[in-house]
């Protein structure tokens, strides 16, 4: 009843062509912005922010990313882990090599050597569709954590092979290193996705969008209306492989503190970002919110019932948190092939008529 | 060069849009069109018809730069043209629909007519990430024309629908009003009545004519309807296993024995 476009004029295409054109959407989305940003950080423990929060931000960005690639353009990418390590090694560089930098130049512009490896890797999609392609990004994946793991320069020639996340801060705020306060990198996190967010959403519903997604959906009426796939497919990889290096940084210099190559961004890593995207829903931005919420939080949640509310001994508790979130992946992809934001458009639609379906 | 050479063409002719000189084009073996000429002016209705196989589309394929004919010369708008991919071919204002529907199944039809503008909008990547000024009202200005497009097809009450949703009708309007929105100097129409039923088909025949009415749009359109074709197009080529057997008007090509003789056979 609450939930209606009904007597909503739109008077002009701008108000049209709004991300949320639904008034009671539009409340919800300032409400979310208004709790993560204000009301969290005040009641957020450093377990709720360490364990859960900073690690669903930045999958999230990372399947936003893949996304964008995988559910926009339509070429399908297992190089995600590889890319994040760039992202990863290329924000430990800045890092170790320019100790003033802030942290935001540092994170962006690791996202954008991570894009300039991407489009290199991208290249092969000119010529290659679907699984083949699939099968190229994997080259990818593995010649990237063996070249970041080979080459000693990359980690500074340190005996353990290990990248240490140095402390930095940004207007003397501690985000990186042992000191820093899990609710600030939360809250650098959350920006970043924020921000990151936004931009998906306008690169996808502008021009380059469309071409990306007229490129997904029939490549050879995409090239008559004048789209150049080169173009378009490298942009794409380009602009995934940003947000996955930024991703890739977080992972690093947030979340973890200290990384191995080939332990943090192994292969997992990509199938890992590639599920979320899937049970999220391929093209839609929400959607990898809510696959990297199934992804990361869903284990967590699983273990605080089992151990802490059964009392469970952690290794059962650990082996049926695998069986309980595979089950549910099969579940839901037999429920809704297309994914979490599929089922929450479907439950819109209803929504829209209810209580009177007729 | 030989630019004097069409305009002197142009003196005893209409002015000539585009003009295939010889064209010859083979896979392998395959002879799938054998030196065929034919020019198409500017602001009439064109019609390629011709039995199964007689190369019609691979006609259209060159016009749109997917096939590279061996030999022959394409002049487009006066300009000898190299041979160019297909998304440089758009940008000179060469637009088509596909026999089979061609659409972006995945988007809504304001979407789909919107990709149409590709080549009319340029803000780059950077504004677009941006979206809040310049990248907007291109946006906005775009959609305005792309609005009328979907004025003119009456297709106002389904532009947010996907279209993998509509009618098989429906989707040829829209491939239809994706192609119009590029607004085209020149509009190929591959089979756009097949598989319509006959009040479909009236549709579909007022909106071309409309097209070519309002707009000036040339068209240049394959079908297989001779009543459809007889009616609506200023003049018809006419294709045989690769060659060209007849070219005129209506009333010319369809009193042609070749012609006849091509359609219905010969007793040997």
């Amino acid at each position: 009843m609450f939930y209606r476009e009904s007597g909503d004029f739109k008077k002009t295409y701008q108000d049209d062509s709004q991300t949320f054109p639904i008034k009671f959407d539009r409340r919800r989305y300032y409400v979310v912005m208004a709790i993560a940003f204000l009301v969290l950080p005040m009641f957020m423990t450093d377990y709720f922010a360490n364990a859960m929060m900073i690690p669903f931000l930045v999958w999230a960005i990372a399947a936003l990313g893949l996304n964008i690639l995988v559910g926009y353009c339509g070429q399908l990418s297992l190089g995600t882990g590889g890319f994040m390590a760039v992202g990863a090694y290329a924000t430990y560089k800045l890092m170790t090599s320019f100790p003033g930098m802030d942290m935001f130049s540092v994170v962006l512009l690791s996202g954008f050597v991570t894009a300039l490896v991407g489009m290199i890797f991208g290249l092969p999609s000119l010529r290659i569709k679907g699984f083949y392609l699939a099968v190229a990004t994997l080259a990818a994946q593995f010649f990237l954590v063996w070249l970041l793991n080979k080459v000693p320069w990359f980690y500074n020639y340190s005996a353990s092979g290990q990248i240490t996340a140095p402390e930095r801060s940004i207007f003397g705020i501690i985000i990186t290193g042992p000191h820093a306060s899990p609710i600030t990198g939360y809250l650098f996190c959350l920006i970043l996705a924020v921000g990151l967010a936004w931009v998906a959403r306008n690169l996808t519903r502008g021009r380059l969008g469309r071409s990306w997604m007229a490129i997904r959906d029939m490549d050879i009426a995409a090239e008559i209306i004048g789209v150049n796939p080169l173009m378009a497919k490298l942009s794409a990889f380009a602009v995934s492989s940003f947000f996955v290096g930024v991703a890739g940084s977080l992972f690093f210099s947030v979340y973890l503190g200290a990384a191995e190559v080939t332990e943090a961004f192994s292969i997992n890593v990509s199938f890992a970002v590639l599920f979320m995207v899937i049970i999220g829903g391929l093209g839609s931005i929400f959607g990898s919110f809510v696959g990297a919420a199934f992804m990361v939080l869903m284990p967590v949640l699983l273990k605080n019932i089992l151990v802490g509310g059964f009392g469970w001994p952690t290794d059962l508790a650990a082996h049926l948190e695998f069986i309980i979130v595979g089950a549910l992946i099969v579940i839901f992809l037999i429920v809704e092939p297309h994914g979490l934001a599929q089922m929450a458009r479907v439950l819109k639609e209803k929504l829209r008529l209810w209580p009177f379906p007729h | 060069m030989s630019i004097q050479n069409t305009t002197a063409d142009q003196q005893h002719n209409p002015a000539v849009l585009l003009d295939l000189k010889h064209i010859s084009l083979s896979f392998g073996g395959v002879k799938a069109i054998t030196d065929i000429s034919f020019d198409i002016y500017e602001g009439e209705v064109r019609a390629i018809i011709g039995p199964n196989g007689a190369g019609k589309s691979s006609m259209l394929n060159v016009i749109n730069g997917f096939y590279h004919p061996q030999q022959g010369e394409i002049w487009f708008d006066g300009k000898h043209r190299q041979a160019m991919k297909p998304y440089e071919i758009a940008y000179q204002g060469i637009a088509r629909t596909f026999q089979n529907i061609a659409l972006f199944k995945g988007m809504s039809v304001l979407d789909n007519i919107m990709t149409g503008r590709f080549t009319h909008m340029s803000k780059n990547l950077f504004w677009q990430a941006l979206w809040k000024g310049p990248a907007e009202q291109e946006e906005i200005a775009n959609r305005e024309l792309v609005e009328h497009v979907i004025d003119f097809l009456e297709i106002q009450a389904i532009r947010k629908t996907p279209v993998g949703r509509l009618p098989y009708g429906l989707q040829k309007r829209v491939e239809l009003g994706r192609a119009l929105a590029a607004q085209p100097k020149l509009l190929l129409l591959d089979e756009p009545m097949a598989g319509m039923n006959v009040e479909e088909k009236e549709d579909m025949c007022r909106f071309i004519l409309d097209v070519n009415d309002t707009f000036g749009t040339t068209i240049a359109l394959i079908e297989h309807d001779m009543g459809v074709v007889m009616d609506i197009s200023d003049r018809v080529v006419v294709l045989d296993y690769g060659r060209k057997i007849g070219d005129g008007n209506p009333d010319d090509v369809r009193n042609d024995q070749t012609v006849i003789d091509a359609y219905l056979g010969v007793s040997h």
